[in-house]
């Protein structure tokens, strides 16, 4: 199983578990300093006995966006499906699963201003199809009889049980609420805002950037000399910012920077300059508080 | 600002730039790590206990301006005192972080440990406060566990 350096551990550790059932091997593709995929690595690492590859669209601690599309051609060239985690792109990027030819793609309702609790799992029919149910209930069967019971056709099969009726139609509210302002809207004034914010917080001396790639989306990490995040995220608080501070459930790119954690500005479609310009003179405050 | 003011007071922030006992003394019989993984926070206390008196103490590690001040002062505050002397000022201690001193109008004789009261505005960071003192009471009850306030 491949997966790479700036996972979530939520991409991390059901692989783990998976691993130890199957006795498979978990296999990290490394980043570079920017905290972008090596490619090259990424393509050695692919090999005949790779099962499957799971990566992150945009990294939730970084704020990279990944060459899905090019990692998910590599993938297939060896015949290995991928699932990509889509949890922090779906809020910020237009995405088309049909157009990455991705074979599973993953997202949370929470994250898409909707309800918590709920989320989407896409796969491609044929893989669905050679899947056995993971659950049992309601819906999923068709018929049933003491000598053999048929599943229900796709979703249903995968669905068992009374579902999550209210998060449904919360969660379908809020996509719908994304659709109507337009992906393609919400991705432009999102970058145009982090654009604005890297600049600012990167003039602010003694602050340095975690995550520099070229493609970016959604976040700002970043760590200040000599001052913790954590008083960080206390001292902008006061300053009407929320920011998180910790590892971001990302300890391995924590690692791979060698720091405990970073202060993280998130931006959304609500988000406006005049904020990133609190941002900044509230960094330059947790500077004079601890000068 | 005022209460930001009242949490970063300067001794805190003077702890935390120049921490007190941060060292590993010569000698220790009993040591303890503490560590918060949601912060980073990451801290080992080390003692020399003889009888029921805390000879040295010295701590080592990485953590926010309120963790490591509050570990600095806290050293400073245990040394030479007996296991319950330590006991009760970390009681005591935690009614000042948790603001429950106030409310029940307990009398507390802290020190200068009470240039922590400015944590109980913020209940956030409690938990740094306290890190250390959870990880002293481990390594005096000889426990082998990881202390953590998360």
């Amino acid at each position: 199983m491949l997966i790479t350096a700036m996972e979530h551990h939520s991409n991390i550790v059901p692989w783990q578990i998976l691993c130890e059932e199957k006795r498979a091997h978990l296999k990290v593709t490394p980043i570079n300093d920017r905290g972008e995929v090596r490619l090259d690595a990424f393509a050695k690492l692919l090999g005949p006995r790779t099962k499957i590859v799971a990566v992150t669209h945009v990294s939730n601690a970084l704020g990279t966006v990944n060459p899905i599309r090019r990692m998910i051609e590599l993938a297939h060239a060896v015949n290995v499906p991928v699932l990509v985690d889509g949890a922090q792109a779906v809020p910020h990027l237009s995405v088309d699963v049909r157009a990455l030819d991705c074979d599973f793609y993953a997202f949370s309702g929470h994250k898409v201003y909707g309800p918590t609790g709920i989320g989407v799992l896409y796969g491609k029919a044929a893989l669905l199809e050679s899947m056995p149910p993971y659950q049992t209930g309601g819906e999923m069967i068709s018929s049933v009889t003491f000598e053999k019971t048929m599943y229900n056709k796709l979703p249903f099969k995968f669905e068992a049980g009374t579902p999550d009726i209210a998060g449904a139609i919360g969660l379908h509210a809020a996509l719908e609420y994304l659709n109507g302002l337009g992906m393609n809207n919400v991705t432009a004034h999102e970058h145009d805002l982090l654009d604005y914010a890297t600049e600012a917080v990167a003039a602010i001396r003694g602050v340095r950037l975690i995550g520099t790639a070229n493609q970016r989306a959604g976040v700002l990490s970043f760590v200040l000399e000599g001052v913790h995040p954590h008083d960080i995220g206390t001292i902008l608080d006061q300053e009407g910012i929320a920011v998180r501070t910790g590892h971001h459930c990302a300890q391995p790119v924590m690692d791979r920077f060698g720091i405990p954690a970073t202060a993280r500005a998130s931006f959304a479609l609500y988000n406006t300059k005049d904020e990133v310009d609190t941002l900044a003179r509230g960094i330059r405050k947790v500077k004079e508080v601890f000068a | 600002m005022t209460e930001l003011r009242e949490l970063y007071q300067e001794v805190i922030l003077e702890h935390n730039k120049a921490p007190r006992n941060y060292r590993h003394p010569e000698e220790t019989n009993c040591s303890a790590e503490g560590y918060n993984p949601l912060c980073g926070d990451h801290f080992t206390i080390f003692l020399d206990v003889e009888g029921d008196t805390i000879r040295d103490i010295g701590f080592l590690g990485s953590g926010c301006a309120i963790s490591k001040a509050s570990a600095s002062m806290m050293t400073q505050s245990v040394k030479g005192k007996t296991r319950g002397e330590a006991a009760h000022l970390f009681d005591q201690f935690q009614s000042l972080v948790t603001g429950r001193a106030k409310t029940n109008g307990g009398h507390i004789d802290l020190g200068k440990l009470t240039v922590f009261s400015g944590v109980s505005a913020f209940p956030a960071r409690v938990k740094c406060a306290t890190l250390a003192w959870h990880t002293l009471q481990t390594a005096l009850e000889g426990k082998q566990e990881v202390a953590s306030t998360e």
